[in-house]
């Protein structure tokens, strides 16, 4: 049986020694369960081995290996090349973020931005909550959990910050992940923070999102920010009511769980 | 941290969704008026100047003057302010754009007034 | 935040990201037709205040005016300005719900193929409803100005 072949056209720089860019192109075998990215590490293994690629998990689980498959952001252990339908793969970096080599971005702001919307679970006074201590633990429903469990799956890949158009022109604008994860902390009810809405009311936070959708689109764990943001717009608004109840906190006591008036810990 | 601005932006998004849903009343009841009358006398001088003289056709005309402005700048305002993000051009945007909102609706007020008075 | 300084913005898709609508479907396509038509239209206004004044310096100049704008061009013009408002209009309406929160689905569990709820059929109908309404308008305002 002959062997399927098919080319990958690879971005090529490297921006610290400013030498400009330009496209390799490789010719590889590949099967029916070939992806993307068992195509680059074969490139690197028999080919051209300084092709500088990041990649760990090899199932869509990490994120790490974002990059845009024939124009289009995807994760490279996702992407099937039966699945694509060009003869020829082109591979580049994702946009948006600056290139440090061939496939590799800076994922420095966009880090930046997730960490200005202070994505962790806070009291009252904003403090972090910690419940390391063992002192209490939180009481929390499925439906409770299913108020925000799909935007907690997000791997931070990258691929709707890169698909974003606001993005791509304004960097102050904290992107789709940030944004969606700003979402899955204000609708956790163990967290109890009174400004995440002031956060993202700025003329460069959740107002540049226009719902294009992008971000979404191109989501590979379904975690489908634009849907967090919409809903977190509803509550900036003022349209949504901020009626959240904040969870119970069960005493911890002597190893045993005690809250007056009922959890019964047999159900 | 961020400098203190004079509206909210929540308050400005608010002000263009009511602008913008407005505009969409007044500026149909503008197109109405005009093609209920024949297409040719629609557009002649003598018919014009008399619907200035008409304070509910002069209202309407103020209406969709303020509310367009107002939305429409607004939007430019948006679009130029994801362009670039220094706080020299972000200053120049809101400046500019207010300058023009008021300056066009000033413009047209004038237009309304004159050919009221005429 | 910091100011954010220009020379790190490699890699940005820029204005050309705006411009290119082909790659992520409707949604996008549509965000990219309300930016166009929102520009055109403002221009377009800007026009029509300025050209309207005419009227307050005479008769004359009135007509001088008229015949600048009832010329084919003027009329085909006229026709791309009634599509661009009524897509602008009624996508705009369909934005102000989406923007509070409706017609976009709940929050739930994802599982394979990860369709995402927020774009679905409802945004989507909205959208070709806009779309077809800019057709339909256009089509009436060019019977009433060629007098067809």
């Amino acid at each position: 049986m002959s062997e399927q072949r098919i080319k990958l056209k690879v971005y090529r720089e490297n921006r610290s020694q400013k030498t400009g860019s330009h496209y390799d192109t490789f010719e590889v075998p590949y099967k029916k369960w070939t992806t993307v990215l068992d195509a680059l590490l074969y490139v690197k293994s028999y080919m051209d081995p300084s092709v500088a690629i990041r990649y760990s998990c090899r199932m869509a689980s990490c994120g790490s290996c974002g990059m845009k498959i024939n124009g289009i952001p995807k994760l490279a252990c996702y992407t099937k090349i039966s699945e694509l339908e060009t003869s020829t793969i082109k591979c580049e970096p994702l946009s948006n973020f600056p290139i440090i080599r061939d496939l590799v971005t800076d994922f420095s702001l966009f880090f930046t931005h997730h960490k200005d919307m202070q994505p962790y679970i806070q009291s009252k006074d904003n403090l972090e909550t910690d419940t390391n201590k063992g002192t209490f633990s939180f009481y929390q429903s499925p439906e409770d959990v299913d108020k925000y469990l799909q935007f907690s799956y997000c791997i931070n890949c990258g691929l709707c910050y890169s698909a974003c158009p606001t993005v791509g022109t304004d960097m102050k604008f904290p992107g789709p992940q940030a944004l969606a994860q700003q979402y899955r902390y204000f609708a956790d009810t163990r967290d109890e923070s009174k400004n995440r809405l002031d956060i993202v009311d700025d003329r460069h936070g959740i107002w540049r999102c226009h719902f294009a959708g992008s971000c979404s689109k191109v989501c590979p764990k379904g975690v489908d920010p634009a849907l967090g943001i919409q809903l977190l717009r509803s509550y900036v608004l003022g349209i949504s009511k901020n009626d959240k109840v904040p969870a119970k906190r069960i005493e911890i006591n002597n190893n045993t769980e005690t809250e007056a008036g009922a959890i019964d810990s047999n159900r | 941290m961020e400098s203190r601005t004079l509206l909210k932006e929540s308050q400005i998004m608010k002000i263009h969704y009511i602008t913008g849903i407005a505009a969409i009343f007044v500026v149909a009841l503008h197109i109405i008026m005009r093609l209920i009358v024949p297409f040719e006398l629609s557009l002649e001088y003598d018919y014009i100047i008399a619907n200035y003289k008409n304070l509910f056709y002069v209202l309407i005309l103020e209406s969709i003057l303020v509310l367009i402005s107002v939305h429409g700048f607004n939007g430019i305002r948006i679009i130029l302010l994801e362009l670039r993000q220094s706080s020299a051009w972000e200053n120049m945007v809101t400046v500019v754009t207010i300058s023009a909102m008021i300056g066009l609706i000033a413009y047209g007020t004038r237009t309304i007034i004159l050919a009221n008075g005429l | 935040m910091k100011e954010i300084e220009q020379p790190t913005r490699n890699n940005l898709e820029g204005i050309g990201g705006w411009l290119n609508p082909s790659r992520y479907g409707w949604e996008r396509i549509s965000y990219w037709f309300q930016r166009l038509t929102g520009v055109f239209l403002l221009i377009y206004f800007i026009g029509h205040v300025y050209e309207t004044s005419t009227i307050v310096n005479g008769q004359n100049a009135w007509e001088s005016f008229l015949e600048l704008t009832q010329t084919v061009w003027g009329h085909l013009f006229l026709i791309m300005v009634i599509g661009a408002s009524t897509f602008h209009s009624a996508n705009g309406i369909r934005l102000v719900f989406t923007h509070a929160g409706i017609g976009l689905g709940t929050p739930g569990r994802p599982d394979y193929p990860y369709s995402p709820a927020s774009l679905n059929y409802r945004q989507k109908s909205g959208i070709w409803i806009a779309l077809i309404l800019a057709a339909v308008a256009m089509y009436y305002g060019f019977n009433v100005l060629f007098g067809v």
